[in-house]
This record gives structure tokens, sequence and C-alpha cells, in this order.
């Protein structure tokens, strides 16, 4: 185990924490203003992943693509709310499991239909496929890197938006307390179709970003609304701090675990044993991480419910 | 009592289950065995399931990792040449006893939106597990060369042996179901559902009381499972998706949740209608899936909760 | 100079910035019924939420029967001898009033990991159950869902679900509320039978309630207490009355 490989897998690990944070931001949002449990939001990841693929293949540009997909998902995200959402506010979560499960289901059929069985190719133009030497002699995707600064900057915007802004504060306070924000008399439908749509604006940059990396293919979001679980439920519902904190943790943790572990195997079993156990024991390192944290603060780590 | 509908229909049922062999025997169509004694098993675990969620509110997501587990117990004893269905069952139950009993200890302590995340994501983890574990087959699934041996005479690999072997476990089942919903135990469940704070006021410490229910749903679920490896002779941690614990979910929701006897026909309802449309067409989720929004829009009592008849929970 | 059966020491207790329990000392003689009263907000279900054991203090000691019984759960204290009605009516509403009584017979008959015997059914809590019902005056309605008893008759099932746990006190949260005229009557009738037997602690609104049934009553501002005394000594306190008294629920009946 050298620290080349170690600094490699761990800015795989921001990288991929950076994925599990603009899904998770808009997902812990929703959960916690809306107190809506959307399992189809991991759907939104898939749909971004899919018009990335389709605008760069008639544009030719990444920056393109991301241009024309933010208002794409933002109408997307807002059609689910207006159209299935509304209807499950006042339902408990049993019915929002289920809608929002048939959501997936439809969904996943629906990106096969329109797009085909097969996965969706998207190459990185040049300028992003390079690599850049992070240390002597250790080379590293450009692209990697430069994910991570996006989901940095967009983390930056997001705090700031979410600190200094009114609508900002309306949403901080929707996540504490929701019944309080309706009092107010502000306009809560407003607001829950923004905080839904700019979840499913996250979702989809991130799919878009996850696009070159890995194949772009119908039930692409489920695996990474698993995780996306995982990050809220340690973090917290409804607290953007807690999903980046986890995010971060979890991308580490799952991304350098899975890669130390057959090492860290060997210093106690023999081999053979190491082979088999080590990647059935990394695929679980990350629940175990949760049950623990769980087990001992069963509210997440910065749980923003007072009221 | 239930209802005279209710108790007629129900009595009907497995009248029309027991006859069934024979039935498809007189109209040449032996594959409609094959096909109840699957809406069989998932009703088993179907119910299984609705006995935490419909009675106990428990929202669990992760249900289906004790259909796994069943047919796991039997696929890796058979792997390993074990074959003796008694050790077998032993193992299931044992195994789905304290995953059930582990699990339940770390989600129990959490409710709401916090307990279906954990129980999700910890079936997940067994999901994940299932497929690493390469000598099992890894995501391609095992074959299981035998099925469980019990004792001289009982030839299972008979389809109706095996039909009548599943039929007996869900009357069984059922039966003993309904006689846990009603006695002390179940009324703590049912009570901690309505309203937990006030049970814990009159002195239950309801917590373990959960915990137990929540271990007789993962038993009895292990057992469906265990038949399931039986009947297809297949290993697979496909099995214990998620999607899976959906469908269980769907399967109660349509038949009447909080029941016992609805998800009996939600099981069926569901299996006939996704063999129908997938008749039609390889895309037969894009359809179920509006209808599953609307089923849960304005159809939510599911069909045994549409009979009429005083259906209060305590089947008086 | 008998022991209090329920001793208060210190009790604090603060939601974010605000103070709901505000060192509270309070204590109960056995066989007394001590009323606490005071404006809307003072804290007075929180300070019944402590006792019963369903919220943790800040700090402070709460004392039952001698011990301390800061540590132990609601569910122990339930079987200490605490009974509590809830001032929000928190009966089971899809059982049978039957039913929801029985549930506190079955709470104190050992353990409930019973697995065959149909509940609703066995006599060993339904005919103590029965009774209880028919003490508070709700025989006739066994039978009927909690949910459809009409809402003076479910506050009278929560104060039977109380009894029925066999307690030694109990802490009873606005019993008369939502009652009309004559049903609060009933229910102070009943309250009246009951003294003696039980010690209680009565948190209410109601006025001729408290003057008519009350040895002592303490007054809770803020969470704190300003005053201590017999119904008359609180009546013309003049603290009491600039703090409370002057508002419309000095005026009898709710």
């Amino acid at each position: 185990m050298t620290l080349l490989l170690f600094v490699e897998q761990f800015l795989n690990g921001m990288q991929f924490g950076v994925f599990l944070f603009l899904i998770s931001a808009g997902l812990t949002l929703v959960l916690g203003i809306m107190n809506v449990v959307n399992l189809a939001h991991g759907s939104l990841y898939m749909l971004g992943a899919y018009f990335a693929s389709t605008f760069f293949g008639l544009t030719g540009s990444l920056i393109v693509a991301l241009v024309l997909m933010i208002p794409v998902m933002l109408v997307v995200g807002m059609v689910i709310e207006l159209v299935v959402l509304r209807t499950m506010y006042e339902r408990d979560h049993m019915d929002q499991v289920l809608a929002t499960f048939g959501l997936i289901l439809f969904f996943n059929e629906l990106v096969r239909l329109i797009w085909g069985v097969d996965a969706q190719p998207l190459t990185l133009p040049v300028w992003l496929s390079g690599n850049v030497e992070i240390l002597p002699d250790a080379p590293y995707p450009v692209y990697r890197l430069v994910v991570i600064g996006v989901g940095m900057a967009v983390a930056a915007g997001l705090f700031w938006m979410i600190t200094k802004t009114r609508m900002g504060m309306l949403i901080r306070a929707g996540a504490s307390n929701r019944p309080m924000v309706g009092a107010l008399g502000v306009n809560i439908r407003f607001l829950y179709t923004m905080v839904f749509g700019l979840g499913a604006v996250f979702a989809g940059l991130a799919g878009l970003m996850a696009a070159p990396l890995q194949s772009v293919e119908s039930g692409m979001g489920e695996e990474m609304l698993i995780f996306a679980f995982v990050v809220i439920v340690i973090g917290g519902i409804g607290s953007i701090r807690g999903a980046l904190v986890a995010s971060i943790v979890i991308g580490i943790f799952e991304t350098v675990g899975r890669s130390i572990l057959p090492f860290l195997m060997l210093e106690i079993v023999d081999s053979e044993t190491a082979q088999t156990a080590g990647p059935a024991l990394a695929s679980m390192l990350v629940y175990i991480l949760m049950a623990v944290i769980l087990f001992f603060k069963p509210q997440g780590l910065f749980p923003a419910r007072t009221g | 009592m239930l209802s005279k509908l209710k108790l007629s229909i129900l009595i009907g049922s497995f009248l029309v289950l027991a006859a069934l062999p024979f039935i498809a025997e007189a109209v040449d169509e032996p594959f409609y065995i094959d096909l109840m004694a699957r809406v069989m098993i998932f009703s088993i675990a179907a119910m299984s399931l609705d006995f935490i969620l419909g009675y106990g509110a428990m929202i669990s997501f992760g249900h289906a990792l004790y259909i796994g587990l069943g047919t796991y117990a039997v696929g890796i004893l058979a792997f390993y040449e074990v074959t003796n269905g008694w050790l077998q069952l032993l193992v299931c139950i044992v195994g789905t006893a304290f995953i059930s009993f582990i699990l339940g200890l770390i989600s129990l302590r959490t409710s709401g939106i916090y307990f279906i995340m954990i129980t999700f994501a910890l079936a997940q983890m067994f999901y994940f597990l299932g497929i690493s574990l390469e000598e099992f087959g890894g995501d391609d699934g095992l074959p299981i060369d035998e099925r469980s041996v019990f004792f001289e005479g009982l030839d299972i690999y008979d389809p109706w042996t095996m039909y009548y072997l599943i039929l007996g476990t869900l009357t069984v089942t059922t039966f003993a179901l309904w006689r846990i919903i009603n006695s002390r135990f179940g009324m703590v469940v049912r009570g901690s559902h309505s309203n937990d704070d006030r049970m814990q006021a009159i002195g239950f410490p309801t917590f373990k009381y959960r915990l137990a229910a929540f271990v007789i749903a993962g038993v009895v679920c292990g057992l469906a499972g265990f038949l399931l490896g039986n009947l297809t002779e297949f290993l697979t941690p496909e099995y214990m998706h998620w999607f899976r614990s959906g469908e269980l979910m769907i399967m109660v929701m349509v038949g009447g949740m909080g029941t016992l006897f609805g998800p009996l026909y939600g099981a069926f309802a569901y299996i006939m209608m996704e063999d129908f449309l997938s008749q039609f067409t390889e895309y037969w989720q894009f359809y179920f899936g509006p209808l599953l929004i609307l089923l849960v829009l304005f159809a939510k009592q599911g069909l045994w909760g549409m009979l009429p008849g005083k259906e209060d929970m305590s089947d008086e | 100079m008998s022991d209090p059966i329920l001793k208060v020491e210190q009790l604090k207790k603060s939601f974010g910035g605000v103070v709901a329990t505000d060192s509270l000392d309070f204590d109960v003689m056995p066989g007394e019924i001590h009323a606490v009263i005071g404006p809307n907000g003072a804290g007075k279900t929180t300070f019944v939420a402590q006792i019963a054991g369903m919220l943790k203090s800040d700090s402070g000691r709460i004392l039952f029967d001698g011990q301390d019984i800061g540590a132990k759960t609601a569910p122990q204290r339930s079987h200490m001898g605490l009974a509590r009605s809830f001032q929000i009516t928190s009966v089971f509403r899809e059982f049978t009033a039957l039913e929801n009584v029985a549930l506190s017979i079955q709470a104190h008959s050992g353990h409930s990991f019973k697995f065959w015997k149909r509940a609703s059914t066995d006599a060993d809590l339904t005919e103590p159950a029965q009774k209880i019902l028919d003490d508070v005056g709700l025989g006739e309605r066994a039978l009927t869902l909690a949910g459809n008893l009409a809402h003076g008759q479910q506050r009278q099932l929560e104060i039977a679900m109380a009894l029925a746990t066999g307690p030694k006190m109990l802490l009873l949260d606005e019993p008369t509320a939502g009652m009309g005229t004559e049903e609060s009557e009933q229910m102070r009738q009943f309250l009246d039978r009951l003294k003696g037997d039980y010690s209680m602690l009565l948190i209410e609104h109601d006025m001729d309630t408290v003057f008519s049934l009350a040895d002592r009553v303490t007054v809770l501002v803020y969470g704190r207490a300003i005053a201590t005394g017999t119904p008359t000594e609180i009546r013309n306190n003049d603290e009491v009355r600039a703090a409370y008294l002057g508002e419309d629920e000095v005026t009898a009946g709710a």
C-alpha cells in the first residue's frame, strides 16, 4: 500500500463524495422541509446523465450540455413535484414510499423506451481527458479533479444561499420546524416547488458529471440512492452541513476502505481468506459505519429538527 | 369474528387452493400448480410483512432480505452436500432469528423515515454481501442441486407434493399469525402502533415487544425463502434486492394493510398481474408505475379492505 | 408527619432558550390532592411529563415513594405506582373501551409474551376492566370503539385506563378538559370518591374543580411556583391574583 495509491484513492473518495453530496443535498432538504420520502431522487440523477449524453452528442460540448441540462432538470423536477409529490404531502410515509417507488419503475422503463436498452456513451472532450501530476510521478485524471472542484464550488454556493439569502433562511426554518413556516404566512407551495426543483438540478448535475465515468443505463440511480440514504441518515435529515460531512466521510471511507482492506486483512489472515472475505467485508463497511453511528446517535450527527 | 362474508371467502379460497392441482390436471395446465406454488410462497412473505407493517407500523423496506436468507440456508447447505431438510430448516430459523434480532436492535431505536431508510440500507448490505460471495455464484447465482430431504416417502421433487407442502405451511402460518395478532402479545404490538407513548405510560416496555414482532416476521419470511429455494432450485442475491422488498410492500397494500388475510390476495393479484402484463410488453413497469401511484391515491385500503363487513383491527 | 409520596427537588428543564421548568420544588402527601394551576404555557404539562418519565429533566431530583426515580423509564414508573392521564385524549381509538382498559390491566399482569390465548375474551383481563368501566360510569359503553365515544366519555376512559394500572398516585392532566358543566360535575364527584385512596397531582383550569377537590394548590407561572397553599390561601394571595386569577379562568366552569 503505497502513499501514491492512498492519495489516489483518497481523491477518488472525495470525488465520489461530491456526487453523493449533490444527490443527498436535494434529498435531505426534500425530506427535512417537505417531510416526503422520495425514492425517485435517484431517477433524477439518472435523467441528468441521459440528458447530458444526448445534449453532448448533439452539440459536442460538455459546457453547452451543462447549460441546457439545468433548465431541463428544473422543469422535470417541478413537473414531478406538481403532478405526483403534491398529492403525497399529507400522506404517511408508507404511501410516499410506494408512490415514489412507482415513479422509479416508470422512469427506469421510460429511459429504455426513449433511449433504448444500451448504455449511453459519453466520452470526455480533449481538454478534460488528460492527467495531471499531483505528486511527482503521480498522474491523476484532470476530470476527477474538476469534479471535486465543481462539487466544492456548488457546496460553497449552497451554503452561501442557505445562510445569506432570504430563501435560504426559509429553507432552514422549514427544515427545523415545518409547521411554523406555514404559520408565518410564507407561500409554502412555492417554496416546496423551488426546493424540489433545486434538488433535481443538483441531482442532474451529479448525473452529468458521472456520465463520463460510469455506464449511463437504466437503474443507475438506485445504487446512488442507497448511498444517499446512508448519507442522510448519518448526517441528519434536513441538514446540508450534515450531508456534506457525511458525503465526504462516506465517499472516502468507501473508496479508501475498499482498496486498503485487502492489505489490512493480509496482516491478520492468510491470503485465501483475505481474497474471499475482503471484497465482502469491503462492501459492508459503509453500512457497518452507519449502524455504529446510529447506535449512538439515532437522529444522525447534525439533526436539523427541533420542531 | 370475521364477518360471514370474509370468513366464507377465506375458507373458500383455501378450499380452492387445496383442489387446484386436481383442477389443473383436469384442464391439462400443470403450469398453474407451479404458479400458485409461487403465489403461496409470496403470500407467506407478504403476510409476515403485514404483521409488522400493517399492525405494528414498522415500515421495513428490507423484508425481502429474509426470503433471501431462507434460500441461502437451503442453497449453502446443499452446496456442502447437506441436504437434510430438518437441518436446513433449523439453520434457516436460527439464522433468520439471529439476523432479524440484530437488525431489529439497530433499527428499532429509530422511527419514521430513519427506520425506513435503515432497514433499506441494511438489507442492501446483505445483497452486496451476497454478490461478493463468489463461491456461491456471486451475482450470477447458484443452482441448488438437490431439494431438501425430510423423510422417506416425501419426495418434494414431485410438483404435487411440493405444492401441498407449501399449502400446508401457508395454512399453519396464517392460523398462527392470526392467533398471535389477537393474543396479549398481539395487543401490545397493535397498541404500540396506535400510540407508543400511551403504551409506555400504562407500563409496557414496548421496545422488546416490537423487537420480538420483528423477529417473528423475519423468521416466517425466512420460511417462505426456504420454500422458494426448494421450488426454484436456484440461489441468487436478487431475491434480496430492495426491489423485491418494494414488491412485498405493494402486495401488502394491494391486499390491504393491517388485515393479515388481505396480503394473501395481494400477493396473488400482484403476481398474476405481473405475469399477465409481461406477456404483452417487456416494458410493463412503465404502465405499472403510474398504476401503482393511482392505487396509492385511490385504493389504499386494498382488496380486503374493500369488502363490506365491519373491519376493525381486532377482527371482533 | 409522614413523608411525601412524591417529592420534586430543584427540577429544571429548558428547550433551547426557553425555560419550561425553573428550579421547581414540589411535593404531594399521601392521600392528598395537590392541584397545579397556572396560565397557558406555564409548563404544567412539561412538569407532569418529567414526573411520568416521558421527558428527561436537565437537572433536579424526583423522588417517588422515597426512591429517586430519575433513571427509571416511564413503564418502570408505572409499575412503581405512578399513573398518568393525558391532557390531549390518548386512548386507543381502534380498540373498544373494554380493550383499552384491559390493556392497562394486561400491562400489570406479568409479561405479555403470550401468543396463543385470545386477549379480548380473557376473563382475567375483561372482568376487572368491566368493573373499572362501571366505576367510572362507562359500563354501558364497554364494547364501543373508543374512537366512537363522545369527548367526555373519552376523558372518562382516560381516567379508567390510569386507574386500571393499580397505582398509588395519579397524575391527572386537565381531566375535565372540553367537558360541559354536567360532565365536569360528574368527574368532580368521581375524583372526590377516589380521594384518600389515591394521591393526586391535578392540573386544572376549572376553578370549581380545584377549589372543591384540592387540599393544596400550587400556582405555576413560567415554570416557577409562585405560591403554594390551601385553596383559600391561594384565592386571597395578591401576587397570585395579579399573575393569574385576573384572567377569565377565575369564573367558574371551563
